[in-house]
């Protein structure tokens, strides 16, 4: 029962991070981004190769940091990764999605689906289809509570991690968008595009920084699919559709809406998992997906539209 | 004459897969093209066709529980009937909420076919997928040229079948409703027209033309997996709309067998002039040209070959 609720926030904080962006996109720049999955795959791929070109060249990087499984060389690679898939996010956006805007929202739908098949072949391309890990080291999950305590609970250092380091993640989001002026200014062009530009805000600039902030909470929730499962090419695609069930069950444009929709998507497949088996568990977010549409399709914290 | 019947055969193969999926992109162009329908699903929808057909007209197996030996004409019905009727549980949930829902929910339901298709062993074969599905005609034309070339026929003259009523109802006033919603919905319910009606008919009946393209896809070749309905092929069969004109019947045709051909070009060049150790990565290499196709067409040339014609009040 614990164990059950445990794997469910490690999923749900991956879904919830990558949701964010998902839905960032959705509310500013206005139109489902197909490909956001694929900045995920990237963003993990990325940083594998970052940490480990920075491995080879300097040992020490290597090893790992105390009870965790990676050692500085990833954390570095997860900072390079973050750059980096921001700034592929804003690549995609002036060569495609730009040209694309006049277009409808729908045009950049398709756009965006081919950008996506295009990437992944791309990832599929350059590092292979075999399965890839940050670490060769084997972590021991430590007991929280014996077997006897309902069911029990175990959890690896490495989960803890990512754990906190969501939670710290979109509470400083939080911060940047209540308080900075760019954050407000993001808010604005979200609730009310033409009303934002006539108070002196640059689009432009809001989408810039969209785009960018999307990007590296896509590398963020890439490198910690990548630590708690592993690293495929396949990964982005595999994480789009409990990204969108996130989103819509969150509310589009609604952060801690996005959050809580990717924990209540996470708990529902580690709940599946159990009740109908694992290979059923991408179908426990079509589900969620299903049964919001149908009860309330504007989610949980939605407000326009 | 060896070489001869080696190029015709070759060219029928290439043919009727080219035909099977004009009949897709025909009902893909009714969704899209003439309602607006954005169906991300479709290769969901191609596979949902293909099981039906091929469960009830495959003989009874001992390891599976359909296999009822229908014949293949009552396969293909009933897999446009089930597929529409897939798309009519789909549309009824997703057509009444933003458009993007739809995107969402059509990518959900292949996802989720893909699954069951993969998974439910004692209903589908799981990964191995269903054999010794029944070829039509062939036990008059045995399994040679002349089995393809008429099999050629027939799903020719069904693609002739599904042009000629798609064009009667896209130029019905059914068809002017369509793209009187597409272009302003606001205005078509302001004269009383109930637009979440028509577009749910025309997503049904798009659906069954996906499902008959599978169904004729699936008596071809006479064995289907899951593999066969990758999210590739939605995204090819959204190139040969796209490249070929969407909101255009002979564009939504035209563009199966051009892409098709581009398609089966590339993967003939790549075969021949890559190493064989190298060619599952240079498979992901096709993929990346035909997602740059699609995104230069809609940059360069959104209306695609054939564009949609004008039609301007008189």
């Amino acid at each position: 029962m614990l164990q059950i609720l445990a794997d469910g926030l490690i999923i749900g904080s991956v879904v919830a991070l990558g949701a964010i962006g998902l839905s960032m996109t959705l509310s500013i720049v206005r139109f489902s981004n197909f490909s956001h999955g694929e900045l995920l795959g990237w963003g993990a791929y990325l940083a594998f190769v970052a940490a480990t070109a920075l491995t080879t060249t300097r040992q020490a990087l290597a090893a790992p940091i105390a009870p965790f499984s990676f050692g500085w060389g990833l954390l570095a690679g997860l900072l390079l990764a973050c750059g980096l898939t921001a700034l592929l996010a804003l690549a995609l956006d002036t060569i495609l999605f730009k040209r694309l805007r006049k277009a409808g929202a729908i045009t950049l739908v398709i756009a965006s689906f081919g950008a996506a098949l295009a990437l992944r072949n791309l990832l599929l391309f350059w590092q292979g289809g075999i399965p890839r890990y940050y670490s060769d080291n084997l972590q021991i999950a430590v007991a929280f509570l014996p077997r006897s305590v309902w069911g029990g609970l175990r959890v690896t250092p490495d989960q803890i991690f990512v754990l906190a380091l969501t939670l710290l993640t979109v509470t400083g989001l939080h911060l940047f968008l209540r308080h900075s002026t760019l954050g407000r200014s993001m808010r604005a062009t979200a609730l009310n595009p033409g009303l934002a530009r006539v108070t002196g805000i640059d689009p432009e600039r809001v989408l810039r920084a969209t785009w960018l902030i999307g990007g590296v909470l896509a590398a963020v929730a890439g490198v910690f699919a990548g630590l708690t499962v592993q690293l495929r090419p396949n990964m982005g695609v595999e994480l789009l559709l409990p990204l969108f069930a996130a989103v819509i069950l969150g509310g589009v444009g609604s952060i801690w809406g996005a959050v809580l929709g990717g924990l209540i998507v996470g708990l529902a497949e580690s709940a599946s998992v159990t009740l109908v088996g694992a290979e059923y568990r991408s179908a426990a977010a079509f589900a969620v997906l299903i049964a919001i549409l149908m009860v309330r399709p504007k989610g949980l914290f939605g407000e326009q539209h | 004459m060896l070489d001869l019947t080696g190029a015709l055969s070759y060219a029928s193969f290439f043919l009727v897969f080219a035909t099977a999926y004009a009949i897709i992109s025909l009902g893909l162009n009714l969704q899209w093209g003439y309602t607006g329908l954005f169906n991300v699903g479709v290769a969901g929808f191609v596979a949902i066709g293909a099981y039906t057909s091929a469960l009830l007209t495959t003989p009874a197996a001992s390891d599976r529980l359909a296999g009822l030996g229908l014949p293949v004409a009552v396969g293909m019905l009933a897999a446009m009937a089930v597929t529409g009727l897939v798309g009519l549980l789909v549309g009824a949930l997703a057509l009444r909420l933003r458009q993007d829902y739809l995107a969402i929910t059509t990518f959900g339901i292949a996802v989720t076919i893909q699954l069951v298709a993969n998974n439910a062993t004692p209903l589908t074969g799981g990964p191995f997928g269903v054999q010794f599905i029944p070829k039509p005609m062939q036990a008059w034309l045995g399994t040679g040229l002349p089995w393809t070339l008429a099999y050629l026929v027939l799903s020719l003259s069904l693609l002739l079948l599904a042009y000629l009523a798609i064009e009667k109802l896209v130029n019905s006033p059914w068809g002017r409703v369509l793209r009187a919603i597409r272009e302003d919905e606001d205005a078509a319910s302001a004269l009383g027209k109930w637009s979440f009606a028509f577009r749910l008919q025309s997503f049904v009946i798009g659906s069954m033309l996906m499902g008959l393209g599978g169904a004729l896809y699936a008596h071809f070749v006479g064995f289907i997996a899951p593999d066969d309905f990758l999210p590739i092929l939605t995204f090819q069969l959204w190139a040969m709309l796209i490249v070929g004109g969407s909101g255009n019947n002979r564009g939504a045709i035209l563009g199966a067998y051009v892409v098709w051909g581009f398609w089966t070009a590339a993967g003939g060049l790549m075969r021949g002039w890559i190493p064989q150790a190298e060619q599952a990565r240079a498979a992901a290499l096709q993929v990346v040209l035909i997602g740059c196709l699609i995104a230069l067409m809609l940059v360069l040339r959104p209306r695609g070959m054939l564009g949609e014609t004008k039609v301007v009040a008189r």
